[in-house]
């Protein structure tokens, strides 16, 4: 196995009474794109929630365990500071709607208090916009609102509003739910792209996404993580047998 | 058979007739209002009314400048009084909805709107005329800060409401502390809703003249120091309208048509910035 990004040690979480995920064991491959599939309400989405700490503010959310980025565990480290590393883009595009493109792209410095200048800021937006795709389309209206924009354009924007801080990890929750196939395409196309600058973890439930842009695939079922395994083994010879029934159709 | 649709479709025409003649009904004050205000006040009004000071009974001209002015200035005290608190209030109760402090707040916010504004005014009286033992404008400003409260609190919990979480996880996503996010994130997206409420607010104490009987109390002069007493268009209103002079009366009308103004343009641009400054989402 590659190099590990991300260690997660007998994770539980819980909202209220409900425990959510059961001692969850992973190891996050750097560089690669892991996915995390499985039927509705598995806790896929706690599961990443959980990694940039995201899970903690929701009302009666607790977590218990052990989550390491480099060794160093992220429950010890300031929240902030976690989030700041591994970013996230969400279900459904949500780009700040009182800004405008290029200030969309820079929020994560704003909201971070780094001030930068006018020369780095104009070269970290056209980098970044050129990263997603969405420059050439964008050029000419950067100080437009991005709200302006079409779904799958306004979320390759919230892509880029998470990688215009470097982080080191990029957290996607169903990322192209929301959109048009095409619009989807572009993005799994971006997905693809990014993993040689970044790591992604991708929940999906979809499974040919699962299939056509990860490189390793996680499959939870009632919160606890079935199997983890390289994509191609997953999808041709699982190992366990809930795998094989979810990948049949016969639940999910 | 027939004869019972034609009966249900009477009653119909019924209920129509009379919706539609109460909500003409309801219009009528307003215009009567309005009819009375120009036909009697707008003659009064000219250039000199707005800028000169009022005069003693019997001389001709006078105006009502003072009034204006501490209108105003009324207006900026309790503005900027309320305003800060009244906002912070509203982001507290939005972002914690299911705490017992917000249940308590919020009983206490839909009470605090029904007190008569009298009482207001005398609390201003006790807190701030009595213990500086002479009335001010100050005490007038903290009387109609109170009355303002409510309505900025309000409006400012339910704007924040409807602001979706996910802009909120978004900013906490990109490692922004609380406060940016709210400030920078939250307040941005609600501002139009936030200052409609203001405005609104505003408008509602334009026009009190009880909390401002024994608190900013009157004045015949121009004044611009806060804690002074000072004149304000409601009370100016009120003293010349139970004066026994007609030409009094007559001011009183101008005022009236003056103060009238000042809520209508309130209103509109109320109106202009939910247009304007709606956010989209």
């Amino acid at each position: 196995m590659e190099s590990e990004i991300l260690r997660i040690e007998n994770l539980n979480a819980y909202y209220f009474e409900n425990h959510v995920l059961k001692d969850i064991n992973l190891k996050i491959p750097k560089n690669k794109v892991t996915a995390i599939m499985g039927p509705s309400g598995c806790g896929k989405t706690t599961l990443i929630r959980c990694i940039n700490r995201l899970h903690e503010l929701s009302p009666g959310a607790r977590v218990i365990g052990k989550v390491f980025l480099h060794n160093e565990n992220i429950y010890e480290m300031e929240a902030m500071m976690v989030r700041k590393k591994i970013g996230m883009v969400f279900q459904k595009p949500n780009p700040f709607p009182t800004m405008s493109i290029y200030d969309n792209v820079l929020s994560g410095y704003h909201l971070n208090g780094i001030k930068l200048s006018k020369s780095e800021k104009d070269r970290i937006v056209e980098e970044t916009l050129r990263k997603v795709g969405l420059w050439d389309e964008v050029k000419d209206s950067l100080h437009r609102k991005g709200t302006f924009l079409s779904g799958g354009q306004q979320q390759r924007l919230c892509i880029a509003r998470a990688i215009a801080l470097s982080p080191e990890i990029l957290l996607m929750d169903e990322p192209t739910s929301a959109l048009d196939p095409i619009s989807a395409a572009k993005i799994e196309e971006l997905i693809l792209n990014l993993k040689e600058n970044y790591t992604v973890v991708i929940v999906t439930h979809n499974l040919q996404q699962a299939a056509r842009i990860s490189d390793y695939t996680a499959f939870l079922f009632m919160g606890e993580l079935v199997e983890f395994d390289k994509t191609e083994k997953i999808f041709t010879v699982p190992s366990d047998p809930r795998t094989e029934n979810y990948l049949l159709g016969k639940f999910g | 058979m027939k004869k019972q649709i034609q009966k249900r479709i009477i009653k119909d025409k019924l209920f129509k007739i009379v919706i539609i003649l109460l909500s003409f009904l309801s219009t009528f004050p307003l215009f009567f209002i309005l009819f009375y205000l120009i036909k009697n006040g707008v003659f009064s009004l000219n250039f000199e009314f707005l800028i000169n000071l009022p005069k003693p009974v019997g001389e001709k001209g006078g105006g009502i400048a003072n009034a204006i002015v501490g209108t105003f200035i009324l207006i900026i005290i309790s503005s900027f009084l309320s305003i800060p608190i009244g906002i912070c209030v509203g982001i507290y109760l939005s972002e914690n909805k299911d705490k017992n402090l917000s249940k308590v707040i919020n009983y206490f916010v839909d009470i605090l709107q029904g007190i008569p504004s009298i009482v207001l005014g005398i609390i201003a009286y006790l807190w701030i005329v009595r213990p500086m033992r002479h009335f001010s404008a100050l005490s007038g400003g903290v009387a109609l800060a109170i009355m303002m409260l409510p309505v900025i609190i309000k409006s400012t919990e339910e704007t924040l409401n409807l602001i979706p979480q996910s802009l909120k996880e978004a900013a906490f996503s990109l490692g922004a502390p609380y406060y940016k996010t709210i400030l920078s994130i939250v307040l941005p997206a609600g501002i139009s809703g936030i200052t409609t409420g203001i405005l609104i607010s505003i408008s509602r104490i334009a026009g009190e003249t009880a909390p401002l009987l024994f608190t900013a109390f009157g004045n015949p002069y121009m004044n611009l120091n806060i804690f002074k007493p000072i004149e304000s268009l409601p009370h100016l209103i009120y003293n010349y309208a139970k004066s026994p002079y007609p030409e009094w009366h007559q001011k009183a009308w101008a005022a009236s048509f003056i103060l009238i103004l000042i809520v209508f343009t309130l209103n509109f641009i109320s109106k202009l910035v939910v247009k304007r400054w709606k956010v989209r989402f």
